[in-house]
């Protein structure tokens, strides 16, 4: 069987997989019934049509001709991973060192995610919108956010 | 009379200092973001909601409200000067007043889609006015079966009217209602999906799903495709005001197109782009003067009909979120979910209850409307300079905005760290072709839904035959179940295929 469009043919799996695991996962509540419905109930019969859907989006995409096969194309890896991780390094760094460190650290790691990266416009960059974001965040709208390093504010 | 008054009342909240200043910052906030592109609506409402714990209620709609009409006038700038739509809802924009820029009458276009937008927004606040009341006592008269209809409704409406697959559409719907299951039974107490993580019983913040899928979804895929180069009309633009032919010309292509927005803006999942793209085919069945220049060559009728629709189905689509607390597209379910976070349940008791916010909303929309002429026209050339911020400074800008938006929702890294997974999961979306914004609406719609499902059934003790015997309950399945039906009609889906082929 060759799959004519490579697009919808992942999407309907995604569908299938997730309605099935939502279903799934509804079986350990309680299903009450019509009359009383238990909080099961609107999950699993969403999981079940979800799947059904997805279903037929693969049934589409396994039948109906298209011109280009729909590919997906190139995975952004390098934009993906610089992202995600230091989004993630922020939210692990924050609590501990505090906004005016983690964030030109956040500004700084993310710009090399682009295909033009300047050291000197990255290093202006982190500048300006850390100072932005201190006046904005902390002065102005009295945001709680950890601004200094706890080693520095456990010290005072 | 009780018009006049409301809207007296309305003004009066609305010409207060504090509410004027947030209105100008919401419009000039929201041309910004209309101008640069690669930054919708959408995502710079999610970044904003964080903040808004700090502002009453009235004055943090008012400035939402005038993010969402200001990209309308900023999506329009970019498309007229450099070919490239801010936002979805400029895209015919771009086809007709391009080409005026480049004969070198930008200046021409620019203030037809600017006095054309204002025009539509001022009809569509009167037309805001006018039938919120009476749309509200009929919502009163709704019980739990009908609700649920209505959000069928609704969530159909939204997907079918929208373009690409229909099927992928209505998965995309089913997979928000679900995520939006994440969360503690409220009748029973259950946490469901939760996975023992504490986080996850009060429910995934639709502010995350927005921020993530919207705010770095939308980075990633946009770094990932080679960078443009862009021809720019900036030193052209002289000679603002059009000449009477122009005025002859646009002045009924304006017409038509407030009256087409404001009716395309009240259906569920009409709004903005629709209006748009219906006013264009329009303008272009409508006989113009014999020697008038042909459509696709700089006519200037496909910018001031267009441009007035988008902003007029701006406008009315808040009729459905204010009078039924049912969020038309994904801007207004974000508006909906600023109303829970200041304590205000969005429904048709919103206008009895918290009138100066009702009225006073409406009415700054107006004095918005109004601003941004100014601010568009005479300072043309400040936005246009801002076109030329590269993409490089921008991305991170968003980044940091949105990861402090993620933390300081709960005070609580553990929302950056979903941030980042709902990251991939946007990507993986726009790598597959599906698109988000259904998702979002039904994220939002789940839990309502849900409750009044339940409710319904337990009312008529489980007898689901209760959604058909109702009759405002079984007209509204009846129509769903119609939209869909026409849609899938072989005629009307080459229709439809062939109206969004010039989005592409």
């Amino acid at each position: 069987m060759k799959i004519k469009s490579q697009k919808d043919f992942w999407s309907g799996l995604m569908f299938i997989v997730t309605g099935v695991a939502f279903a799934w996962g509804a079986l350990s509540y309680s299903f009450g019934n019509s009359a009383r419905p238990g909080p099961a109930y609107f999950p699993f019969g969403l999981g079940i049509l979800l799947a059904v859907l997805g279903a037929a989006v693969l049934f589409g995409a396994l039948t109906i001709e298209t011109d280009d096969g729909d590919p997906i194309g190139k995975w952004a890896w390098k934009p993906l991973f610089i992202i995600v991780l230091s989004l993630i390094g922020f939210g692990v760094v924050l609590p501990k060192l505090g906004l005016l460190i983690s964030l030109p650290l956040l500004v700084f790691v993310v710009s090399t995610a682009g295909d033009e990266f300047h050291w000197k416009d990255a290093l202006l960059n982190a500048a300006i919108l850390t100072g932005l974001s201190y006046v904005v965040f902390v002065k102005g709208l009295s945001l709680t956010l950890p601004v200094w390093p706890t080693f520095m504010t456990a010290a005072s | 009379m009780e018009l006049l008054n409301n809207l007296a009342l309305g003004f009066g909240v609305a010409f207060t200092l504090t509410n004027i200043l947030y209105a100008f910052g919401g419009a000039v906030l929201g041309t910004l973001i209309g101008v640069l592109p690669g930054l919708g609506p959408v995502a710079t409402i999610a970044m904003l909601l964080p903040s808004i714990y700090a502002l009453d209620a009235t004055p943090a709609l008012i400035m939402l409200a005038g993010i969402y009409y200001g990209a309308q006038y900023g999506g329009s700038t970019t498309a007229i000067l450099i070919n490239v739509p801010g936002e979805a809802s400029s895209v015919v924009t771009a086809l007709d007043g391009y080409q005026m820029a480049r004969k070198g009458r930008a200046g021409a276009a620019l203030a037809a889609a600017g006095l054309g937008s204002f025009f539509a927004g001022t009809v569509g606040t009167m037309i805001i006015a006018a039938f919120a009341p009476p749309l509200t006592e009929l919502a009163f008269k709704f019980g739990p079966a009908e609700y649920f209809s209505l959000m069928v409704v609704g969530l159909i409406g939204a997907v079918v009217l929208a373009s690409g697959s229909l099927v992928k559409a209505i998965s995309m719907i089913l997979l928000g209602l679900l995520l939006g299951q994440i969360n503690t039974d409220v009748i029973s107490g259950v946490p469901r999906y939760s996975f023992d993580i504490p986080e996850l019983t009060d429910g995934i913040g639709f502010v995350t799903i927005a921020m993530g899928v919207f705010g770095f979804g939308e980075i990633i895929s946009n770094l990932g495709r080679p960078a443009e180069h862009r021809e720019v009309f900036t030193k052209h633009v002289k000679g603002l005001w059009p000449t009477a032919q122009d005025f002859k010309d646009a002045g009924p292509a304006v017409l038509r197109g407030t009256m087409l927005g404001s009716i395309l803006g009240v259906l569920p999942g009409g709004g903005a782009l629709l209006a748009s793209f219906a006013a264009y085919t329009l303008e272009k069945k409508t006989r113009g003067r014999a020697d008038q220049v042909p459509f696709g060559q700089g006519n200037i009728r496909g910018v001031a009909g267009p441009e007035a629709a988008n902003n007029a189905g701006a406008q009315t689509s808040f009729i459905p979120m204010l009078t039924l607390g049912i969020p038309p597209n994904a801007v207004m379910a974000l508006m909906v979910g600023a109303m829970t976070i200041k304590g205000i349940q969005p429904g048709p008791q919103v206008m009895t209850s918290n009138p100066d916010l009702f009225w006073g909303l409406i009415a700054s929309m107006w004095i918005g409307n109004l601003m941004l002429v100014i601010l568009n026209l005479p300072l043309i050339g400040i936005w246009i300079k801002l076109l030329t911020v590269p993409y490089r400074f921008l991305f991170p800008a968003i980044v940091v905005f949105c990861s402090i938006g993620l933390y300081t929702l709960n005070n609580n890294n553990f929302d950056v760290f979903m941030g980042a997974g709902f990251a991939i999961v946007g990507y993986i979306f726009y790598k597959l072709g599906c698109e988000p914004a259904p998702l979002l609406l039904g994220f939002i719609l789940g839990p309502m839904m849900e409750e009044n499902l339940r409710r319904a059934l337990l009312l008529s003790r489980g007898d689901w035959t209760t959604f058909m015997t109702r009759p405002l309950s079984a007209g509204l399945l009846v129509a769903a179940l119609l939209m869909i039906v026409v849609v899938m009609l072989p005629a009307i889906r080459n229709k439809r295929e062939e109206a969004f082929q010039d989005e592409d």
